[in-house]
Order: C-alpha cells, then sequence, then structure tokens
C-alpha cells in the first residue's frame, strides 16, 4: 500500500486526474446522454453510487480472496461480475422501495454496467496500490469528478444549440471539441494537488 | 466473396466503428499518444473481437436467451485475460504503459455492440470475420490518430525521429486533451466526405 492522504486522492480523482477529461473513461454514455441537465445529474449520482461501493467491494474482493488464492489474474472477470450484480441489486432496490426515483433513473441502471469508468475506477485502485479508506475515496471522487465533467458539458449542449456551428461539425464532433476545450480548462487545476 | 468485400467497405468507411457510430472512444483517445501502443491494442481488440464473436454464434444455441448479456460478458472477459496475458509475455514496457485499458477492453461498447447485433444472428464463421473485419476498421482509425498525435506531439513516429530539429513539437497533441480535438476533426472530415459521396452518386 501506498502513503498518500486520502483527502490529495479525493481532490486529485475529481480535478487534476478527472476519469474523463485525463483518462477517457466513460465516454461512451457520456456522449448520448448529454442533452439535459436534470438527466447528467441523474446519471452522475447512479454512477457515483455503484463506482463508490465498487471500488470497495472489488478492493475487499482483490486482497481477501484473490490474492490468498494467487488468482490475481481473473480479476477481470471478477469485478465485471460484481460491477454486474451490484448493478442488479441496486435496480432491484430502488424498484421496491423507491419508486419515484426508479422512474427518473430507471433506464440508466442497467447502462451502468458496461460504464467503462466504473471498470477504470477498480482496475486504476489496483494499479496504484491504494489502501481500503484511499479506495473509498477515490470511488467517490472519481464519481463526483465524472459527473461535474457530464454536467458542465449538457449546460454547453444546451447553449450551443442556438450556436453557428459548420454543419458537419454538428453532433458528435462539436461534443469532442468542447470536451478538449473542457480538458485544457481543468489542467488548469493541475497544480492543486498531485498524485 | 463479394459480400465479404462489400461489407468491408461498408464497415471500413460508411459505418466506421468510431466515427460514425462512436462506440469504443474511451481506449481510442487513451492509447493514441504512441502508435506502438496503439498498434497493440488494435491487435488485442481485434484478436478479442473476431474469437468472442465466433464463441458467442457458437454458443447462442445453448444459451438462454436472458442470460445471454452475462455470457457474452464472460466470454469477452475470458479473451481479455488471454490477452493481458500475451500481452505482458511478449512486450512488457508497452503492457505497462497500456495500464488499465487491457482489462477495459471487456466494456468497449464496439464488440457488445457487434456480439448483440450482428454474431447473435448468424453463423459462426461469419461472425468471426464479422469480428476480424471491425477489429481492422477499429484499428485503422486508431493508428491513424496515434500517428498524427506522435509525429505533431513527439516529432517521432514510431519512436524513429521523423520531424527533423528545426520543427517545434505542438504538446498539445500529446495531452489528453489534444486527442479530443483529433478525434472531433476526424468525426468533421468524416461527415464532409461522406457528404460528397452521396451528392456524388445522387448526382
Amino acid at each position: 500500500m501506498i502513503e498518500i492522504n486520502p483527502l490529495v486522492i479525493l481532490f486529485a480523482a475529481m480535478l487534476t486526474n478527472n476519469m474523463l477529461l485525463s483518462n477517457f473513461l466513460g465516454m461512451c454514455s457520456f456522449i448520448v446522454i448529454s442533452k439535459d441537465v436534470p438527466t447528467a445529474l441523474g446519471l452522475g449520482q447512479a454512477v457515483t453510487f455503484v463506482m463508490t461501493c465498487t471500488t470497495v467491494i472489488n478492493f475487499l474482493l482483490y486482497y481477501y480472496v484473490l490474492v490468498p488464492l494467487e488468482l490475481e489474474y481473473i480479476r477481470y472477470i471478477v469485478f465485471i461480475i460484481t460491477i454486474a450484480a451490484f448493478v442488479q441489486l441496486v435496480e432491484m432496490f430502488i424498484k421496491k422501495y423507491f419508486k419515484g426515483l426508479y422512474s427518473s433513473l430507471g433506464i440508466f441502471l442497467p447502462l451502468i454496467t458496461v460504464n467503462c469508468a466504473i471498470l477504470g475506477a477498480s482496475l486504476f485502485m489496483i494499479i496504484r496500490q491504494y489502501g481500503l479508506i484511499q479506495s473509498l475515496l477515490f470511488g467517490l471522487g472519481s464519481g463526483i469528478g465524472w459527473t461535474m465533467a457530464l454536467v458542465i458539458l449538457s449546460s454547453i449542449n444546451i447553449k450551443l444549440e442556438k450556436a453557428p456551428i459548420p454543419k458537419h461539425l454538428k453532433g458528435a464532433g462539436m461534443t469532442f471539441i468542447i470536451t478538449g476545450i473542457m480538458a485544457l480548462a481543468f489542467m488548469g487545476f493541475s497544480g492543486l494537488v498531485s498524485i | 466473396m463479394n459480400h465479404l468485400i462489400k461489407s468491408m467497405r461498408n464497415n471500413i468507411w460508411d459505418d466506421n466503428p468510431i466515427l460514425r457510430k462512436i462506440l469504443g472512444i474511451c481506449p481510442a483517445l487513451a492509447v493514441t499518444n504512441l502508435v506502438e501502443n496503439a498498434i497493440v491494442m488494435s491487435l488485442g481488440v481485434l484478436f478479442v473481437m473476431s474469437l468472442s464473436e465466433l464463441t458467442v454464434s457458437i454458443v447462442k444455441k445453448f444459451s438462454d436467451k436472458h442470460l445471454r448479456i452475462l455470457i457474452q460478458m464472460l466470454i469477452i472477459s475470458w479473451y481479455v485475460i488471454i490477452v493481458d496475458i500475451l500481452i505482458k509475455l511478449t512486450v512488457p514496457e508497452i503492457s505497462k504503459s497500456l495500464g488499465p485499458y487491457v482489462g477495459l477492453i471487456i466494456t468497449n461498447c464496439l464488440i457488445m455492440g457487434r456480439c448483440e447485433a450482428y454474431a447473435q444472428f448468424n453463423k459462426p464463421l461469419h461472425a468471426f470475420f464479422d469480428g476480424i473485419i471491425s477489429g481492422i476498421s477499429f484499428g485503422i482509425i486508431l493508428v491513424l490518430i496515434a500517428s498524427i498525435r506522435e509525429i505533431l506531439g513527439f516529432g517521432t513516429f514510431l519512436e524513429i525521429q521523423v520531424l527533423n530539429s528545426n520543427w517545434s513539437t505542438i504538446g498539445l497533441f500529446t495531452i489528453p486533451a489534444g486527442a479530443f480535438f483529433v478525434i472531433g476533426i476526424f468525426i468533421w472530415l468524416h461527415n464532409i466526405s461522406e457528404e460528397k459521396m452521396r451528392g456524388d452518386i445522387n448526382d
């Protein structure tokens, strides 16, 4: 385990090492969903929750089950099953007890399973050798950072609808250019914290 | 054979997975800072995609419809583990610089998409070739983006100096933001040329 203040990891994951803007993870849903702010916020919350919980579960599974059994190489399968099962569980739970939340979030929940940011968070946690608290805050920070980027982009997209953009650049092309500019802007945080 | 060529052309240009369907973007951006990373990644995706499609197509008769997503995911992860071990064995340095992105082939929506949309309904051999063609069209764009980024960002191509020292390299292309710009412009150019082609056919 490495010795880094967990709070530093939280802020680094949110700002300087943003999952989306510096690691390109979670792009697929990012491009599709970034049309209106409330939806973006809803998806962001769901992703943050699932990401935080699955990093912790995967941490425990990896260090207390896979490492003692010397089965590190099957971690990909284990992680993806954990994520899929957890998403399924959350979906069932929300459906039963929070009807309102389910109808607003429902369609996004199954999508989260194939969100690469979530698997990415678990894999980064292993590669960077975080401890339990560090992993928890890393998952939380990554989720918040991803949500932030998504909400900012969807607000920009609303403004863009009326902007004069070259005809062929409209849609995905423009989204990438805007994301590039956002990535440049987020580089301004780079002196703040570093890991 | 004609059918194959047609579907190849269709896949590589008209329906390019990255430029048209915006699938499998995460690795496309993350590993394209150096050409060698992009080549290794493309080969990995090609391997996983063709063999997963083949396997999905073979097991489709025996698997339950409701469980198919889970089964597809397990098949893909299985091949990704093999690729991960192969890359670690043959090119250890590249494996280090690719980091978690080899594992992230599992959540590459392109592979899931092809399994779900094509392999599910077609014969094993067709599915296998579809995987190879999709993998190639994915790889071409990956290597193209990487070439632009490496030449302009580092002045090298496959670590061979191509721009002489009078050229100043542009740091923008080495950082993540550069990748977003390059792919945005690629999609733009693709849309323009696509419309031109369609116009020619209509005339």
